[in-house]
């Protein structure tokens, strides 16, 4: 069953068109993350889902009810907002009262639930205290307290972890994940951060300027990404894309247009479905699927395509060394093992995992 | 070595520089002290004579040291001195004043509060509009309004009536208090209203459980600003209300006017602080509060 049903879904703000038809499903129980570049739409999708923004046209329904026009209260929702939205006047423990004193929830019943989710995000402390005396993260849970304290069909994230610093951030994000496996809850989550997407959903919408992109489960957004928007804005560093052609030397391969002196790279078996010599394609390859191509197994080797190219930059992050390199008139970036990388100024031959690289259509950038 | 050597030089400088400090310093004190006395000094003159003797003040001119501290005046010009013929001091005009400011001060306030939470929280189509044309009161001389307000009075009844001056002060005064505290409310995070909707909360409930607990240091603001205006307000009520139901600065008109032979300047002196007590009083209770109001917003 479904919790939530969008379709068709667009928002007009005077003559700008944020949102251009939105399709989006979340099954009960699921964990769904809106992911896209600042600007795209995403929290005013969230706020059309709250009932905070009207809906130009399409249709929103929670569960088997259309809910294009009811007030935000009769939703059955609760929300968790970037800026935490905390009543400042109030302790943690009238904040997390004041939307069951506003449904009229009895006496006991306010009294059971704050003690459940006190326990539950382990904020017993603070329950006397105001939200100015609380730390940004104790801010943040005890806003996930008040949506929490409720017992809605939809949980809605709008950017929950963005004000928090980036240890902070990662625990959170753990924590949150934790949560939900708990509490089971279906949760549509904006987020600007693909990682945060990456680890916490079940499934991902990509969305850019006012469309999705994308939706799909994180291994299919990641490996298969649907165009060259998505495959770009998911992963970091970003997939390298690089401009090709196919020839016939023996064999399908691609010539590098940016590299004319680049020896052709030999596609993999799984591409050859779309082979046409002559065609203009647009190669993407992820920095983690560069090696140096000598110190890899035979086995491995024969999905490898080499290609030889000088290194500018070197960049160790302690786990993994990135490296960028020149093809041609373009840059490419690497993800090395701090044992394989390579030097500033060496030539380093390259093996490109073929088998894992993506083929785009350089006119509609949708993956071929 | 070389380090004292510099040090001592710059030594010299310092003292230079901190001599030339003291120069500008003293010109400045002494600047302010000018411009404070010449506030001050009308203010002692009628403080002075409030005390003086009327015999004394006749000798020895208005600007002059009390000789004895006398306490008469104040009795008289708050309880039987005569006014246009009633003998009753100041003190029914005091009364018509605060029987004018306090409720015409709590409830302009009160609108304005609910109109800067409208204005600010739940824009509709217009109010934009609606909130410029209300602007305009802010800037509009009194006197404009004399002839519509002298139509209205006498159409709702309230001719020469303190209620009348009550109604007036209300509706000029809320462009007033609508700007303060439109300007304060936009400050609170719109986030804030969204999650109390969600939370089941409606226009009421969000109005008396969030915007007011967060409208102390504005509503300070408002109230010491109307309370001070309307009560030092003269034109309306010269202008609207006659005999006992003028307000007390309406009333000071009408006592130098009265026709005694001899002015009385140690009653006049008494009467003219008796109105001005209200809002120096004001003044030194909230006026702390009133700059903190003003340059604060709502969330810290
Ligand atoms: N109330 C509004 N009036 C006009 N334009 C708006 C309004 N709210 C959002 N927008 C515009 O809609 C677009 C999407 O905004 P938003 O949904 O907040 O993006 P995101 O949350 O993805 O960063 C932005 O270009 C923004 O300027
Ligand atoms: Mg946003």
């Amino acid at each position: 069953m479904s919790s939530l049903t969008v379709r068709n879904l667009r928002k007009n703000f005077g003559m700008v068109e944020v949102l251009k038809g939105v399709d989006l499903e979340a099954k009960t129980g699921e964990f769904i993350a809106l992911v896209g570049p600042s600007g795209c739409g995403k929290s005013t999708l969230l706020a059309m889902i709250a009932g905070l923004e009207s809906v130009s046209s399409g249709e929103i329904w929670i569960e088997d009810r259309l809910v294009n026009s009811v007030a935000p209260k009769d939703r059955d929702i609760a929300m968790v907002f970037q800026s935490y939205a905390l009543y400042p006047t109030m302790t943690v423990r009238q904040n997390m009262l004041f939307g069951m004193e506003s449904r009229g929830v009895p006496k006991a019943e306010q009294v059971e639930a704050i003690k459940r989710v006190a326990a539950l995000l382990q904020i017993e402390p603070l329950l006397e205290r105001k939200p100015g005396q609380l730390s940004g993260g104790q801010r943040q849970r005890v806003a996930m307290g008040r949506a929490l304290v409720r017992d809605p069909k939809l949980f809605l994230f709008d950017e929950p972890l963005s004000n928090l610093d980036a240890k902070l951030r990662v625990d959170m994000r753990t924590e949150i994940k934790k949560l939900h496996h708990r509490v089971g809850k279906t949760t549509i989550y904006v987020t600007h951060d693909q990682v945060e997407a990456m680890t916490l959903a079940s499934r991902i919408a990509v969305m850019h300027q006012g469309e999705v992109q994308q939706f799909a489960d994180p291994d299919t957004i990641y490996n298969r990404p649907a165009n060259m928007f998505v495959a770009g804005f998911m992963g970091s560093p970003a997939m390298n894309f690089i401009p090709a052609r196919f020839t016939e030397t023996g064999g399908p391969a691609l010539a590098l247009s940016g590299a004319p002196s680049a020896a052709p790279l030999g596609v993999a078996p799984a591409h050859a479905a779309s082979v046409a010599p002559g065609r203009q394609v647009v190669l993407g390859v992820r920095p983690e699927h560069l090696c140096r191509y000598a110190l890899q197994t035979e086995e491995r080797k024969a999905n490898l395509a080499r290609l030889t190219v000088p290194v500018e930059v070197v960049e160790p992050t302690g786990a993994e060394t990135m490296a960028v390199m020149r093809l041609g008139e373009q840059e490419i970036v690497g993800r090395f093992n701090p044992d394989e990388a390579p030097r500033m100024g060496e030539e380093i031959e390259l093996g490109v995992d073929m088998t894992r690289a993506c083929l785009f259509d350089p006119e509609t950038r949708r993956l071929i | 070595m070389a380090d004292i050597a510099l040090s001592r030089v710059e030594d010299h400088e310092a003292v230079r520089a901190s001599r030339r400090r003291g120069w500008t310093r003293a010109v400045i004190y002494g600047l302010l002290t000018v411009f404070a006395l010449i506030y001050v000094i009308p203010l002692l003159v009628v403080v002075f004579n409030a005390f003086r003797a009327q015999p004394e003040i006749a000798r020895n001119g208005l600007i002059a040291f009390p000789q004895s501290f006398q306490p008469d005046a104040w009795v008289a010009a708050w309880d039987n001195y005569c006014i246009g013929g009633t003998c009753q001091g100041m003190k029914r005009y005091f009364y018509n004043s605060l029987l004018m400011t306090i409720p015409a001060t709590i409830i302009s306030t009160l609108l304005g509060a609910m109109n800067g939470y409208i204005l600010s929280k739940w824009r509709f189509k217009g109010s934009d509009v609606l909130f410029t044309c209300m602007l305009l009161g802010v800037f509009m001389p009194g006197q404009i309004a004399l002839m519509p307000w002298a139509f209205i009075l006498g159409k709702v009844g309230l001719s020469n009536s303190v209620y009348g001056l009550v109604l007036i002060h209300v509706v000029q005064g809320i462009s007033f208090t609508t700007l303060f505290c439109r300007n304060y409310y936009v400050s609170i995070p719109d986030d804030l209203i969204k999650a109390a909707r969600i939370d089941g909360a409606g226009f009421w409930r969000i109005f008396f459980k969030i915007i007011l607990p967060l409208s102390p240091p504005i509503l300070i603001v408002t109230v010491i600003w109307q309370f001070t205006g309307i009560w030092n307000e003269y034109l309306f009520g010269v202008v609207f209300t006659s005999g006992t139901q003028q307000p007390i600065t309406a009333a000071l008109v009408a006592l130098t006017a009265s026709g005694t032979t001899a002015s009385a300047y140690d009653v006049m002196s008494a009467a003219v602080l008796i109105g001005a007590i209200p809002p120096l009083l004001v003044y030194f209770l909230g006026g702390k509060y009133f700059v903190r109001g003003l340059t604060q917003g709502a969330i810290k």
